[in-house]
């Protein structure tokens, strides 16, 4: 990982870019004439942010690739090859950078970093920590997830505004790029390797779990859909994206310990809170708040699921 | 919402209504967690573009079909949800079944639709083929549900079978109990046109889905 720079510093912009043209190389090697443009653009358009011509070329190169596959009878081994050939340049590495950034860096009315921000093993512990929640911290008396620990952070320990934690935590477009995704990208990156480990050992999170499990099966809105519409069978897939059977152990490890993720088709890495925020959009739900008790409850019925898998994310995925 | 700061008597109340609907199958604190839930739910998303919290007000199918979700489906809890959705199908008045097919393959398509990201004045999409075999052209088709590949072939070009298309799409919970599939004439997804044009994609012998 990067060592403690200034993100303004001219020189960090330089290594930053020189490394983009890297991972857009590597990227390139699994994408043939689509990505040789996206190459170009990236010549041309020296930005530290995968551009937007990139993440759609390489949107279009996964599905050439599951039109393919289809033809071959199942598009998961097909995208499971394209997913090896791309995780040594995945660009989730630039979050993970930007997120350490932020991480060391005094911040907020009372000018101090999360380095005593206590994720749960002790202030400013970041190695293991993910894989360990959600889990209960009684200064702030509830179950929180990763990212609802990070907003609690900023308010309590840096000074910040609750409202404006949270008001764009997925970025805004082009606009505002989000604090909040690039420090869940740098605090998972420390897991990566690290067993699921998220024991119901208080009666907090046993609430958490057993109200998550509920959530998961709760039918509702214009279409009737519940989380298990999509994700309670095996071998199921919506268009030709395979859904996660999430009912099982095995089909929740695979699932949870994948995210967050670079999504190619978007150009951005998205948390798991993003996640269940677009799964509901599609479900035809209102919005999910952000740090809600609805999503710490899913995401501890899910990661208590995957105990026992290793951590691989920031992945990359379609 | 801290979940300890919840209204017990309303959970109470909730938990009586709901287990007089679901019985002895599950058990009492099962209820209790589930009304929790909903209360925690409810508090949990905020209204956006077209989808109001009022989304998340379930019906009795909703409940019920939440309640057993993972459990069997006892026969007289399938029956009755079939019987009572039987009830809400409103053909049409023209008797007319069969539209345009090339409408319904174009409702079959589109998924937008009711999402708070969805204009509410464009037309609502079927995205039949999210979960469904349809066409033999379209390769990008999910399965979810069953194919439907040469459903009026071989199922036979009837009244009979045209009523039994148009039921089902317009309420699905009438003929399955807590089946996955939108109850798309009954909760308003479709208007009676497109439910016809769906029709016909499924029923008229010049449809693909029957070449």
């Amino acid at each position: 990982m990067l060592a403690e720079v200034d993100s303004r510093e001219p020189a960090f912009e330089e290594r930053e870019n020189a490394r983009h043209e890297f991972l857009i190389r590597a990227m390139n090697a699994a994408t043939t004439a689509s990505s040789a443009a996206c190459l170009h653009v990236r010549h041309r358009a020296r930005r530290l942010r995968p551009h937007r011509h990139c993440a759609s070329l390489l949107a279009s190169a996964f599905a050439a690739v599951a039109s393919l596959a289809l033809a071959q009878g199942s598009t998961v081994d097909e995208i499971a090859k394209y997913r090896d050939a791309l995780a040594e340049g995945n660009p989730a590495e630039l979050w993970e950078a930007r997120g350490e950034a932020l991480w060391k860096q005094p911040r907020g009315p009372k000018q101090v970093s999360f380095e005593r921000c206590d994720l749960g093993l002790g202030a400013g512990v970041v190695h293991g920590a993910y894989a360990q929640l959600p889990r209960y911290f009684p200064d702030a008396d509830r179950v929180q997830d990763l990212e609802s620990r990070l907003v609690w952070c900023m308010v309590t320990q840096q000074g910040l505004n609750a409202a404006d934690a949270v008001k764009t935590p997925f970025g805004d477009g082009s606009a505002r790029r989000s604090e909040l995704e690039a420090l869940t990208a740098y605090v998972v990156a420390q897991s990566r390797g690290a067993k699921m480990n998220v024991p119901l050992d208080t009666p907090r999170i046993r609430e958490m779990y057993a109200l998550g499990e509920k959530m998961f099966y709760f039918r509702g809105g214009t279409h009737d859909f519940s989380c298990a519409t999509c994700h309670s069978e095996e071998g199921k897939r919506i268009r030709l994206q395979d859904l996660p059977n999430l009912s099982t152990t095995a089909g929740a490890q695979k699932a949870y310990t994948t995210w967050p993720a670079y999504r190619v088709s978007q150009g951005e890495l998205r948390t798991f809170e993003w996640r269940l925020n677009d799964c509901f959009r599609q479900q035809r739900f209102p919005e999910l708040v952000y740090g809600s008790d609805t999503a710490i409850a899913l995401t501890t019925y899910l990661a208590h699921n995957a105990n026992g898998a290793e951590v691989q994310a920031p992945s990359i995925k379609r | 919402m801290r979940c300890a700061n919840l209204d017990w008597r309303r959970i109470a109340v909730t938990s009586a209504v709901l287990s007089a609907i679901v019985g002895c199958a599950t058990t009492p604190s099962d209820e209790a967690v589930r009304a929790q839930a909903t209360e925690v739910m409810k508090a949990s998303f905020k209204p956006r573009g077209q989808a109001n919290l009022d989304r998340l007000d379930q019906d009795e199918t909703q409940r019920v079909c939440s309640a057993y979700a993972g459990h069997a489906l006892p026969g007289d809890v399938a029956k009755r949800i079939e019987q009572d959705n039987l009830k809400t199908i409103g053909y049409p008045a023209d008797g007319k079944l069969l539209g345009d097919w090339k409408n319904g393959e174009k409702i079959a398509q589109e998924g937008r639709g009711k999402q708070y990201s969805d204009d509410p004045a464009a037309p609502t999409g079927g995205n039949c083929y999210a979960c469904h075999r349809l066409s033999a052209q379209e390769l990008s088709y999910g399965t979810i549900g069953p194919s439907l590949y040469h459903f009026g072939k071989d199922r036979g070009y009837t009244d009979e079978n045209r009523r039994y298309a148009y039921g089902k799409v317009y309420n699905a919970e009438a003929f399955v109990a807590c089946s996955n599939m939108p109850r798309f004439g009954y909760k308003g997804i479709l208007t009676e046109q497109q439910i016809k044009d769906v029709v016909a994609l499924l029923m008229d012998p010049a449809s693909p889905v029957n070449q």
